[in-house]
């Protein structure tokens, strides 16, 4: 992909023929995908499409077998990020919550938060042991930005609860507004309204247009709500035995034949 | 219900008492006596009924408490007897008067001991403070880092021997010019923190992939790696011998009796302790350590959140060692005396088990952990040949009643005041 039609689209990440093979199975096979900025696009696809195959090969967590993986950073310029390290990732602004909630169980909900702005803080062991004023007032001001974000998606009641200890959809709740901390330009959420019920899931669908919406923040997201799917996002892209079978909007995914088949069997 | 439970409950323990008796029959009941050359069996049968009886009662009070922990759990620990003195003491100790004032009470206490009791009970304590410096600082590679650290008295035999080895090869040319070489105390202190300091970034390079069993192993064959080329090079480090008569820390060029030196080291090993918890605690309670903490819960989730994995393992294991470092030049002075006997496999294991008991990740519970288990065998010597037996069974105690440990962590709380509920 030339860097002309990256800037003339938008886009903002960038997946060229990915590829990803866990021994003999190709998980993902040749995924050629882009999210324009400010969008909510979602990936569906039945169980085993390899949809978050795909986030971890975005995010790191996996190197991918063939394929590129780019997005257009905070300057505007062009970079791969494929085969960097998760950390690295999300330095440049990819963040992502965990189809298998992954929260920190045994730390409180705003010390959650608070890792996930470990990078805004500047502060080394030493600096940490002398506590100087500078120090104080950048642990100050991480605990006030990590309230208010828990603010933001209603979990300012629970701070000093143990993560591992809120209700299920509070959890993913949670997931959330720890990947924001860290300041992403693109969030990635991996089923974020599994498991809750359907006032939650009308909650979360606000929310999610809240983050776009009030921060800016790009989304794409994997859901097998389809309700959701169709009410929240903008462009959907279709996934079946690792490959793309469609791409387009709600309307037009709905009456694809292909999509239709995909879920329902031959 | 509740009567055929507790008849299926005699049942089996019915059953346990018959396979401990016929398990325990040829070590109790069977005595083989050698007289005048001729082997003779002897029957002891009035044991049998007693390791049945006894069979039977264990493994009934074993059932009950098993079940009064589940119930334990369900009431969601109200009530009882423990829980209110708990609660007591917790509101009384929140009370800022009245921590200050116990703190205070049990500094003094702990600032007239050596003056109060002799030089046995100061060595001991020496040692018991020698431990807390230990298992604060093995409380920060397994109880912050999770990562189990079973090679943990390498390091505190790095601190010890940078001491030994120091004295034995520059302390003669110290004395020939006539300076005291208690100095050289004072050059390892900070010296052996570093080299374990390095140390520890040494080990960290090989296992930054491991985690769990395969982490334990490699680390524990670090240990022993450590150990044995301490035995084995001779020439250099007096192998099996060690080294020996290496000097009390300098005190203005005082000559002291060992019943001074004694206090004397108390009083630098007290200071220790305090300054290793005022930095752990800070550690703990800063972006490092909640970054270490992120690392035990979900490695993965830590990536994703920015934080780099690597670093955080080689700070992890750096500053674990660091405390062993310090800890073993307190321990080469205090015993003038080093050899590779006292950094096996044991005592790495020790000092996990006073973190696991104490309270993985507790300072509190660290520094109690190591109390109890370095204090308890001195005062209760008829008991020394069942050390291991006990340690073994108090484990398990902890493990099954109270997982988080005798004073588990306690986790910072947060308020936030009207001023910011209004941004
Ligand atoms: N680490 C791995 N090793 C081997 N196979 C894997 C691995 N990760 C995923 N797979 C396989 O890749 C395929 C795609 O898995 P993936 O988790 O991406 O599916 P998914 O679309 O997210 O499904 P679901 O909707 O159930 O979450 C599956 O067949 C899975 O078994
Ligand atoms: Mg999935």
């Amino acid at each position: 992909m030339s860097t002309q039609q990256l800037q003339s689209k938008q886009s903002i990440l960038e997946i060229e023929n990915l590829s990803m093979a866990f021994g003999g199975l190709r998980a993902i096979d040749g995924v050629s995908m882009h999210i324009d900025e400010g969008e909510i696009a979602a990936l569906i696809g039945p169980n085993g499409a390899g949809k978050t195959t795909i986030f971890n090969c975005i995010t790191g967590v996996y190197k991918p077998t063939e394929g590129t993986v780019s997005i257009r950073n905070k300057n505007g310029q062009i970079e791969h990020i494929h085969g960097l390290k998760p950390d690295i990732i999300n330095h440049k602004g990819l963040a992502r919550t965990f189809q298998n909630i992954r929260l920190f169980n045994n730390m409180t909900v705003l010390e959650n938060v608070m890792i996930g702005r470990h990078n805004s803080l500047k502060a080394g062991i030493f600096k940490a042991i002398v506590r100087d004023s500078s120090t104080k007032e950048e642990e100050q001001r991480v605990i006030e930005e990590s309230y208010l974000i828990l603010k933001k998606l209603k979990l300012d009641m629970y701070i000093n609860e143990t993560a591992g200890n809120l209700p299920y959809g509070e959890q993913r709740r949670l997931e959330i507004a720890r990947a924001l901390a860290t300041d992403p330009f693109l969030l990635l959420l991996d089923e974020p309204v599994a498991g809750m019920n359907a006032q939650e899931t009308k909650e979360l669908e606000e929310t999610i247009n809240i983050i776009r919406d009030q921060e800016h923040i790009t989304i794409l997201l994997i859901e097998h709500d389809m309700s959701l799917v169709m009410n929240v996002s903008e462009r959907i892209y279709v996934l079946d035995y690792g490959r793309l079978i469609a791409e387009g909007t709600p309307h037009e995914i709905k009456r694809n034949p292909d999509v239709i088949k995909a879920y329902l069997g031959e | 219900m509740k009567s055929r439970s507790l008849l299926a409950d005699i049942g089996k323990s019915f059953l346990i008492a018959i396979w401990f008796m016929v398990l325990l029959f040829p070590l109790m009941v069977m005595k083989v006596n050698v007289s005048k050359g001729v082997a003779q069996v002897q029957f002891r049968w009035n044991m049998l009924p007693l390791v049945g009886i006894a069979a039977f009662v264990l493994s009934l009070l074993w059932r009950f408490a098993l079940e009064w922990n589940e119930k334990r759990g369900n009431d969601s620990r109200a009530g009882g007897p423990l829980a209110k003195l708990k609660a007591l003491t917790s509101q009384y100790l929140g009370i800022a008067v009245v921590r200050k004032g116990a703190l205070f009470i049990l500094l003094a206490f702990a600032l007239a001991y050596p003056f109060l009791f002799g030089m046995y009970h100061t060595n001991v304590m020496i040692t018991a403070f020698i431990y807390i410096i230990l298992a604060l600082g093995l409380n920060i590679v397994v109880g912050l880092g999770g990562l189990l650290n079973l090679g943990y008295a390498a390091f505190f035999g790095v601190g010890a021997y940078t001491y030994g080895l120091l004295w034995k090869y520059v302390g003669h040319s110290f004395i020939a010019a006539g300076i005291d070489p208690g100095w050289l105390f004072w050059i390892s202190l900070p010296l052996a923190g570093i080299i374990a300091t390095l140390f520890g970034i040494l080990l960290s390079l090989p296992v930054l992939r491991l985690r769990g069993d395969y982490l334990a192993i490699i680390t524990l064959a670090f240990g022993e790696i450590f150990r044995m080329v301490m035995q084995n090079s001779g020439d250099i480090t007096g192998g099996a011998t060690g080294i020996s008569l290496i000097p009390r820390p300098w005190l203005f060029n005082i000559k002291l009796t060992p019943q001074k030196a004694a206090t004397y080291i108390y009083f630098i090993a007290i200071v220790l302790v305090l300054i290793t918890i005022f930095v752990v605690r800070r550690i703990e309670d800063s972006k490092v350590g909640r970054a270490l903490e992120a690392m035990r819960e979900d490695e993965i989730a830590c990536q994703a959140m920015g934080i780099n994995l690597v670093r955080n393992k080689l700070i992890t294991f750096a500053l674990g060692a660091f405390w062993a470092g310090i800890a073993g030049v307190v321990m080469a002075a205090q015993t003038t005396y080093i050899n590779p006997d006292s950094f096996t496999l044991w005592e790495s294991i020790i000092i996990l088990m006073a973190v696991v008991i104490g309270g993985t990740g507790s300072i509190p519970g660290a520094i109690g952990g190591a109390i109890l288990l370095k204090l308890l065998p001195e005062y209760f010597r008829a008991l020394a040949q069942y050390r291991m037996l006990i340690y073994g069974i108090a484990m398990i105690l902890v493990i099954i009643f109270k997982p988080d440990g005798l004073i588990p962590r306690k986790r910072k709380q947060y308020t936030f005041k009207e001023k910011e509920l209004a941004k």
